[in-house]
């Protein structure tokens, strides 16, 4: 089936999200959609599976134009999309996931589930997906709860798929097995709409790459298209991929964490024995899939989540059972994982939003008083210095883009006095101009002499900053590596693979890492 | 309409120079007429809570009219005389609500009186200056409860928090100034402060009591201040039914001694009109709430927890202690309030005194939309209602429930902008909508 979208308009108010949009997509073809977000892929894609009604513009399928009013129209002409978020009920099976809503019954009025189960294992078979039918989907691992998606998508005889953002909960084999099946769901016939932000991936799988920008499509390439020219086009300008910055020059250990353990209610360890040590003047990057006890690992590191048992230690003074103010104070600069949620408060202007931890410190406070006109002058000053791009110091800051939230945090956390920065998955969701600018203030706190310590699940981020590498597995650090390290190695170790510790000879201190087998060497 | 609505920008600006300025601060669709239309159309909250109590009235006096004998016999003749019976309509609703305000505010009949006098000085003398204002004065006495209870649901509301106990922590607030006031023998301005003070502190027990339950085993506020609504309104009861606790001497009825002379909040104008120095306090907590909220660190705390507790974390701040200081606080103010009322108006405290004081401040910081100044205006509507409601059913016949009517409906239009936005075919603001501010609490 051939799919055709005609200058599809979407408005928002006085906001366009897709400005006059044309895509074709051909049977057997990968298409992939790159754009940053806000871009308006996910808009363009709410319109064609049904969600939203577009102003202007027509979809045709096989030539002939067609008209979605839910999703139910738009499955029922052959579409299929996979959510970003997946839509599963966690506690029951695979085939019971993949029926629902179009259960199938036997004469008697029963349900037929001999059926479903047959189906799946059938399309299973077919496109290599290898999913048991019978299996309770809470227990799978989320690779394979993405291909429940999919095959709930094929069962419903999909012959267009949609995939949001696929790749941004999966380990990079995990990653490689999408790929292997889309390619061989594109042999099977099936046109795949393949949308990202991440420029390796979409080179690697598309057939045709469509690049939005602001709600326009700003260009149509083939996928030999180099990563530079597809950032430029994202963007707009010219952007620098890769963070310039010099050799680090580490110093004596700032943040030192030993034996950290923190367990939740139920007695779940999820940090489990973590030991690591941040040196003035280095960056020391987390890697990751998540969910391997990296957020938990931040949060206990800020106080919010109770110290099991361990130490950490922030220049000499132990902060195990320090309350997060007190860390604060002792001097941790800390970006959120979720800045929506932990970092601001939405509806609170930029520049209070800019004190948001110090409010009660002269010069924004003397006793109980607040002093507006320093907030305020303090607004005006980091607004600048920080380029951050909002109508007024007064608006809200929930009003602001991803990019500029980010900036908001960052000016308030490095305006205060600190000896070591927390960030954990810092350019999440954001632009590439902001990650370019995000990058560079964290490089800039490095050569400051300042302790950095990033969590991310982006290894091209973990590349780009880290002057150490250690990788979390299941609460525990599988192991440390020098940032030169090819991306298979810290791949087996993300999944869990017992690595030999081999980390950078001589300038390598490193602490004892539970795990990891003592070094048969290389 | 688009012509109509661009034209006159440019045509009634003063120069060239300035429209252009003007034209630029307004954004580049706006002429001030589209501006302000744009800002009343849009139902934006504000909006929305006016058209709310104006549907409201329109619905009571509907329903005022068609339950009304003499309107029903009216209606029954209504093809042989059917201007008699929409005018008979027309009058009973609109009576009501004439003799409601001339109840309220002003009774232009008191004027004329006055000026029927003598002179001036005689009118002062006999009362008739204080008839004037009486109404007003009987507005203002019944919205000071309302307005310190008010803010009792709508300063926690700011921190995240429902209180539903503003009646527990009034009936706190209540007992301890009373018995202060009876139990103890002061000079005059000292026994006021202290039983007032004691009012507060009553209160503030009950909503400490709240706020430490809720910081240390994470029980929620709602359920808590329902249940000690009632163990407080039978705790009420328990004192009050036997001699030896706070049972007046020598009688069955379960009320107390009158409070003494000392302990009355001192009238402000005089013997004639019962607007007492109560009122006062209910606008400097109203106003003190204001500072609190919006010029401490106390209040920033306070409100970065109501928005967004796990980011108030983050930044370091103690939620569950804020949690009890908010409840402390709230429940003092309730406390005032049981206080003011006791001594300002009541004098004694029987088995009932609370009254409908505690649910009313729900409704009242609901349409005050949670700001110290919304519950103001707030309290001096339904004060206002109170007040007139007694003329209303004397001269009328409409009977005083009718207010609990209007009370009824004007909550439920707030609580469902959607439906004020429908009738009025208003715009949606951004998210939101007293309805959702309210549910919020439950969240928390």
């Amino acid at each position: 089936m051939e799919l055709e979208l005609k200058g599809i308009t979407k408005r928002f108010g006085s906001l366009v999200a897709n400005d006059r949009i044309g895509l074709s997509v051909a049977p057997g073809q990968v298409h992939a959609l790159l754009g940053e977000n806000g871009a308006g892929k996910t808009t363009l894609m709410n319109v064609l599976y049904g969600l939203l009604q577009p102003d202007e513009g027509e979809i045709l399928l096989d030539g002939k134009a067609v008209r979605f009013h839910s999703p139910k129209d738009a499955i029922a002409a052959g579409i299929g999309m996979v959510h970003q978020h997946f839509m599963l009920v966690p506690v029951f099976t695979v085939a019971e996931n993949v029926t629902l809503g179009i259960e199938p019954v036997r004469p008697s009025g029963l349900l037929d589930r001999g059926k479903t189960r047959r189906e799946v294992r059938e399309l299973s078979h077919r496109y290599g997906l290898e999913v048991d039918p019978d299996a309770l989907v809470e227990d799978l691992p989320v690779g394979i709860q993405q291909r429940v998606e999919i095959i709930k998508a094929l069962v419903r005889e999909a012959t267009v798929l949609i995939l949001d953002e696929p790749t941004a909960v999966l380990t990079p084999a995990e990653t490689e097995d999408l790929f292997r099946i889309v390619r061989q769901l594109k042999e099977g016939g099936k046109s795949i709409v393949f949308i990202s932000h991440k420029l390796k991936e979409v080179q690697a799988i598309a057939d045709t790459i469509t690049v939005l920008r602001r709600g326009t499509v700003v260009g149509e390439r083939p996928p030999g298209t180099t990563e530079d020219e597809l950032a430029s086009l994202m963007v707009g300008r010219n952007v620098q991929l890769r963070v310039s910055k010099q050799p680090a020059k580490p110093g004596d250990a700032v943040l030192d964490v030993d034996g950290l353990v923190v367990t939740d209610q139920t007695g779940k360890a999820w940090v489990n024995g973590v030991s690591f040590q941040v040196r003035a003047g280095e960056i020391l990057g987390v890697a990751g899939v998540q969910g391997n006890g990296q957020t938990e690992l931040c949060e206990a590191l800020m106080g919010l989540l109770p110290t099991a048992s361990g130490q950490v230690t922030l220049g000499g003074r132990d902060l195990t059972h320090a309350t997060p103010q007190q860390r604060l104070r002792a001097g941790v600069a800390y970006i959120p994982e979720d800045r929506q949620q932990d970092g601001l408060v939405g509806e609170f202007s930029v520049a209070d939003n800019m004190v948001l931890d110090v409010y009660d410190r002269p010069p924004f406070a003397s006793g109980i008083n607040l002093r507006p006109a320093a907030i305020a002058a303090n607004a005006a000053e980091r607004v600048q210095e920080f380029d951050v791009r909002t109508p007024s110091a007064g608006a809200p800051v929930s009003t602001l883009s991803g990019g500029n939230q980010q900036k908001v945090i960052l000016a308030r956390e490095l305006g205060r006095e600190h000896k070591v920065l927390l960030a954990s998955q810092p350019t999440r969701g954001l632009d590439v101009g902001s990650i370019e600018f995000v990058h560079r203030r964290i490089v800039e706190q490095r050569d400051k002499g300042l302790a950095v310590l990033i969590v991310s699940a982006e290894l091209d981020e973990i590349y780009a900053l880290a002057d150490r590498i250690a990788v979390m597995y299941e609460g525990r650090i599988t192991g440390f590596r020098p940032p030169t390290v090819p991306a298979e190695e810290l791949g087996l170790l993300m999944a869990g693979a017992p690595g030999q510790d081999s980390g950078s000879p001589g300038a390598e201190p490193t602490p004892s890492a539970p795990t990891a087998t003592p070094g048969a060497g290389q | 309409m688009s012509d109509q609505a661009a034209s006159p920008g440019p045509a009634t600006s003063p120069g060239p120079a300035t429209a252009g300025a003007k034209e630029e601060e307004r954004g580049p669709d706006g002429s001030f007429g589209r501006a302000l239309r744009d800002a009343i159309l849009e139902g934006n909250t504000v909006t929305v809570t006016i058209l709310a109590i104006f549907t409201a009235f329109v619905v009571g006096g509907l329903l005022n009219a068609f339950t009304n004998r003499t309107v029903l016999h009216a209606w029954a003749s209504l093809f042989s005389a059917p201007g008699h019976a929409i005018a008979t309509a027309w009058d009973t609703a609109v009576g009501a609500y004439v003799e409601m305000f001339e109840g309220s505010v002003f009774n232009p009949h008191t004027v004329a009186a006055l000026f029927q006098q003598a002179s001036f000085s005689t009118a002062v003398h006999d009362g008739y200056l204080s008839a004037v204002f009486s109404p007003l004065s009987e507005t203002a006495v019944q919205a000071t409860p309302l307005i310190l209870a008010g803010l009792a649901v709508a300063l926690p509301y700011q921190a995240g928090l429902f209180n539903i106990g503003a009646q527990s922590q009034l009936i706190g607030g209540m007992i301890v100034a009373t018995f202060l006031g009876y139990g103890v023998s002061m000079p005059f301005f000292v026994h006021v402060v202290v039983c007032v003070i004691g009012g507060f502190a009553g209160g503030a027990a009950l909503g400490w009591l709240v706020g430490e339950l809720k910081a240390r085993t994470g029980a929620h506020e709602v359920i808590v201040t329902i249940m000690l609504n009632y163990i407080m309104a039978y705790f009420l009861t328990y004192l009050l039914s036997f001699g030896y606790l706070m049972q007046a001497p020598a009688t069955s009825n379960q009320i107390t001694s009158p409070i003494a002379g000392n302990a009355h909040l001192p009238l402000l104008f005089g013997s004639h009109l019962r607007i007492n120095a109560g009122f006062l306090i209910a606008l400097a907590c109203a106003a003190g709430v204001w500072w609190l909220l919006n010029r401490t660190t106390i209040g920033f705390e306070f409100r970065s927890i109501g928005k967004n507790p796990s980011a108030a974390r983050v930044a370091g701040m103690n939620v569950e202690r804020n949690w009890v200081l908010v409840m402390l606080i709230a429940g003092g103010l309730a406390g005032l309030s049981g206080a003011t009322v006791i001594q300002g108006t009541d004098f004694t405290l029987n088995f009932q005194s609370y009254g409908t004081y505690g649910i009313d401040a729900i409704t009242v910081a609901l349409l005050g939309l949670g700001r110290p100044f919304g519950v103001v205006l707030a309290g001096l509507l339904f004060g206002a209602l109170h007040a007139g409601a007694p003329l209303m059913q004397a001269a009328t016949g409409t009977p005083v429930d009718m207010v609990e009517v209007l009370q009824a409906v004007i909550v439920l239009f707030v609580a469902a902008p959607p439906l004020i936005r429908t009738m009025y075919r208003l715009r949606a603001a951004r998210a939101g909508g007293v309805g959702g501010v309210m549910s919020k609490g439950w969240n928390a």
